[in-house]
């Protein structure tokens, strides 16, 4: 470092005069902060453009279905963010039959966060009536078959009604949960969804005041 | 002529001061080994993937819709395009062969310990933004593994409470991963990663030169002023920032030849190895190219297993290994804190493990293989007894850094040799 000289008119290295000169203190602070805040606002842009896109969000909004026409026991195919969701009414049979097969069941309880809070009870959904999923196996996203009426008892003894994946027979109930011995981990996947009246369901947010 | 544009030249930028004091009159020790060629090796990687990097983007086209058929243009269509892609495939694991060999070579001689422990911080960040890297490269040519390998590790980021799901809403650009995430991840993988990467590499030189070179007996070659009489100090002729700053022990060869001939050996060697996979096997048994990365992309399809490429494997499987998603993504990063924070673990004064205690050299071998046998564990797909193996493994990985730090603060060392031992 022999060929560097040290400037001794430089201010900057005279410690005296940098350290106890309040003023010049005073608008190196002044300038730091006023610098400081240039770049917190020039960063918006940077870090708010990779927020989604007005396409992005147009292509994954919420979906309104009018329910009004589902009859008991039919079930509604609806497209969300590219994916088949099902609406399902269900009988009263039907939700009285759900917890007689429990013991077949892989995680009967939910505990496996597939779903909302609010839809982690017996029936997987916010109405007993409706039981809303995406309908997608979670095995290896095949869509399962409904299948009614007695068709579903072959692949699960004294169960009338379910789903079942045809790619690798998973099986899942009519509140989406996952038979035991089949491919699939996990019961089927509730997306959050609310009702705005008694025909109309939201599905892609909760409702005011849910947690996820 | 000549000399006079060189003249011309070294009046107006120092051209030559700069290549003789970093690439010629570098004191470089006389015992460096074959573990010191994986620095040079990674630089020519580093080379190879800007270059054949560049090429790849000009027919490259970085669209969910386009992103696999420019992948099978470039490998059918265009002139010479398999092979500057298989170069760059290649290139990619090459990388993190000779960086985990480097970083190796660093814990055997203690290259990290004072004073370089900014050296080893750059080297850690270069590891960091290598990683980053190669996880957005592999995202680009939009097949089956591309896809779910970044939904995996994109997901890793919901695990962070509060602001997780909007973290990843963000971070994708859309809700699901799409042609929007795919776009920026070609932008930052092809210009704002290399960036970081060559300053890194740069700071990493430059802070190598200004410490000096460890070398196989962790001897320092740089000595006080005028503590060495005239016959001790080295006979050939060594850049005067270093002879002005220092006096140079007789143990040292100038960079220039000797080193660089070696380098250039083990870079012959390299090429032989590197050349192979890329002829003959640029899949390399499915490690180096996933074979389910041969379909395209498929968001309603979930791949039977899913592995990321060999060198994250390690990290993979402590992941996996913690039954909680948010414990094993702090277990993951704990594990790459872990090797940032090794200068301050060790407590040791003695370098390299030659003079170090018996139990160090068993300790840093049975880490590497942990290290290896987690990549196994992370790379194969999931069977009962490999949950409670990857938990011991995690453990025995993280173990290495708490005996580290608790038998380095009285080693029982070795004597360490005044100079350079052969």
């Amino acid at each position: 470092m022999s060929n560097v000289s040290v400037d001794s008119n430089d201010s900057s290295v005279n410690d005296n005069q940098t350290q106890d000169n309040p003023r010049r203190r005073f608008l190196t602070v002044a300038t730091s902060v006023v610098g400081a805040a240039g770049v917190v606002g020039v960063a918006v842009p940077f870090i708010g453009s990779w927020s989604p896109s007005e396409k992005a969000k147009a292509a994954g909004a919420d979906v309104e279905i009018d329910i009004s026409k589902v009859e008991p026991g039919q079930l509604i195919r609806v497209i969300w963010r590219s994916k088949p969701v099902w609406v399902v009414r269900r009988t009263p049979e039907l939700l009285a039959s759900l917890s007689q097969h429990e013991e077949q069941l892989k995680d009967p309880n939910s505990e496996v966060e597939q779903q909302p809070a609010f839809a982690q009870n017996p029936y997987r959904s916010l109405k007993e009536e409706y039981l809303i999923l995406v309908g997608i196996c979670t095995h290896l996203g095949c869509s399962p078959q409904h299948l009614t009426d007695g068709a579903f008892e072959q692949y699960a003894e004294g169960v009338s009604e379910g789903f079942f994946c045809p790619c690798h027979g998973s099986k899942f109930d009519m509140a989406g949960r996952v038979f035991e011995s089949v491919p699939a981990p996990s019961n089927l996947q509730v997306p959050p969804y609310f009702f705005v009246d008694d025909n109309t369901v939201i599905i892609g947010s909760l409702g005011e005041g849910e947690a996820v | 002529m000549f000399k006079n544009l060189l003249d011309w030249i070294e009046y107006r930028i120092p051209m030559m001061r700069v290549a003789n004091m970093h690439a010629i009159q570098y004191p470089a020790p006389k015992n460096m080994n074959f573990w010191y060629i994986f620095g040079f090796l990674a630089t020519i990687v580093l080379v190879n993937q800007i270059v054949t990097g560049i090429w790849l983007t000009m027919n490259f086209v970085p669209t969910a819709e386009g992103a696999f058929a420019s992948v099978e243009y470039i490998m059918r269509d265009v002139p010479y395009g398999d092979i500057l892609r298989y170069m760059h495939s290649t290139g990619a694991s090459a990388f993190f062969i000779v960086v985990y060999l480097h970083m190796f070579r660093g814990m055997m001689y203690g290259s990290y310990q004072k004073p370089r422990e900014l050296l080893w911080l750059f080297g850690m960040f270069i590891y960091l933004a290598l990683m980053a890297e190669a996880f957005m490269g592999y995202v680009l040519p939009w097949g089956q593994m591309s896809y779910w390998g970044a939904q995996v590790i994109v997901s890793l980021f919901s695990a962070i409470p509060v602001i997780g799901p909007d973290l990843v809403e963000w971070i994708q650009g859309d809700y699901v991963i799409s042609g929007a995430t795919l776009n920026r991840f070609f932008a930052l993988h092809v210009i704002a990663l290399p960036l970081v990467i060559v300053i890194l590499v740069f700071l990493h030189i430059v802070a190598l030169h200004e410490v000096g070179s460890n070398n196989p007996d962790g001897v320092e070659v740089k000595r006080k002023k005028g503590s060495l009489s005239e016959d001790q100090k080295t006979k050939f002729e060594m850049h005067e920032y270093y002879t002005n700053k220092y006096d140079i022990i007789d143990d040292v060869v100038p960079f220039f030849p000797h080193i660089v001939l070696k380098d250039l050996v083990a870079f012959c060697v390299f090429l032989a190895l590197f050349s192979w996979v890329m002829f003959f096997n640029p899949a390399m048994g499915g490690y180096f190219l996933e074979a389910p990365n041969f379909e395209v992309a498929n968001p309603l399809k979930t791949p039977e297993h899913i592995f990321p490429v060999w060198y994250f494997t390690p990290f993979y499987a402590i992941l996996k290994a913690v039954p909680d998603k948010l414990g094993g993504v702090i277990m993951m990063f704990a594990a790459i804190i872990a090797l940032f924070l090794l200068p301050w673990i060790d407590r040791g004064k003695v370098k390299s493990w030659r003079y170090r205690c018996g139990f160090h050299r068993w300790n840093l071998l049975i880490f590497a293989v942990v290290f290896i046998f987690l990549g196994y564990l992370g790379g194969t797909p999931q069977e009962n007894w490999k949950i409670t193996a990857s938990q011991i493994a995690t453990f025995m990985y993280f173990g290495f850094f708490v005996l580290l730090f608790i038998y380095s603060k009285n080693e029982k060392t070795k004597p360490v040799p005044e100079r350079i031992t052969k």
